[in-house]
């Protein structure tokens, strides 16, 4: 499923590496138009590499925002190398999205 | 010793040495930190020990939040060999909102979205070897953003 939007842009020795997921992040607390609550479902683990090489590994709870944005930074890319994410939510469901590193 | 005894500890040695490979390999979801009410219990549940507040660690979110849904944090530790960051709001309905690991050339920085419940500190706890340091940002929030 490729679901992330991603960007990675190189300037100097460091990448900066922009994405949005695109996922609900139900906390269990919202109700929907009928009173019920809507169940919790929300994003728990991403992991980003470089390379296949893991370089950032995240644990998220349910207050990340809807459609959960993150930027992070990079020393040791190169121009054309491979930035991946992967993320499993509470469902077992999973997503990913890979971009090349482009200069800035 | 009662041969069911010897054998209640044999299977859980086993079944220790099956988990650990697993927990070294992939990160495993901290059901218990996430699910703490209090900072102080999450923090407990990630083995987070005794943190020194410190000047080198940035947060940058607005002062006044109009909707608590969506506030935007930018992070930044300068501490030497910063592992791990976590994210923490001591007024929503669970205080943990993320935990992050670097390496392999990782800069300690990030940019996120949070949601706030009400007016509140954010608090950012980062682990540098056996060490951890925090700061806080309180946010002024005026719509409910966890419902």
């Amino acid at each position: 499923m490729d679901n992330i939007k991603m960007r990675a842009k190189l300037s100097g020795d460091t990448t900066e590496v922009k994405m949005i997921m695109n996922h609900p992040m139900e906390t269990g607390r919202k109700k929907d138009d009928f009173g019920q609550l809507i169940p919790a479902y929300f994003i728990q683990l991403v992991t980003a590499k470089l390379n296949d090489k893991i370089v950032l590994e995240m644990q998220w709870g349910t207050g990340i925002s809807k459609n959960p944005y993150l930027t992070f930074y990079l020393k040791g890319a190169a121009l054309n190398d491979k930035i991946s994410v992967d993320w499993v939510d509470s469902l077992g469901k999973t997503g990913s999205g890979e971009i090349m590193v482009v200069a800035a | 010793m009662q041969r069911r005894d010897f054998l209640k500890i044999v299977s859980g040695a086993l079944l220790a040495l099956i988990l650990q490979p697993i927990g070294v390999l992939a990160a495993v979801w901290n059901k218990a930190a996430f699910e703490a009410v209090k900072i102080n219990d999450a923090k407990n549940n990630l083995t987070i020990g005794q943190e020194t507040p410190s000047k080198d660690i940035d947060i940058v979110a607005p002062d006044r939040a109009e909707n608590g849904a969506i506030v935007q944090v930018e992070i930044t530790s300068r501490i030497p060999n910063t592992e791990a960051i976590s994210v923490l709001v001591e007024n929503n309905p669970t205080a943990l909102i993320g935990h992050f690991v670097f390496s392999n050339g990782a800069l300690p920085q990030l940019v996120t979205r949070i949601k706030m419940a009400d007016t509140s500190d954010i608090k950012v706890i980062v682990k540098a070897g056996n060490s951890y340091f925090s700061a806080t940002k309180n946010v002024v929030v005026l719509e409910n953003g966890c419902g």
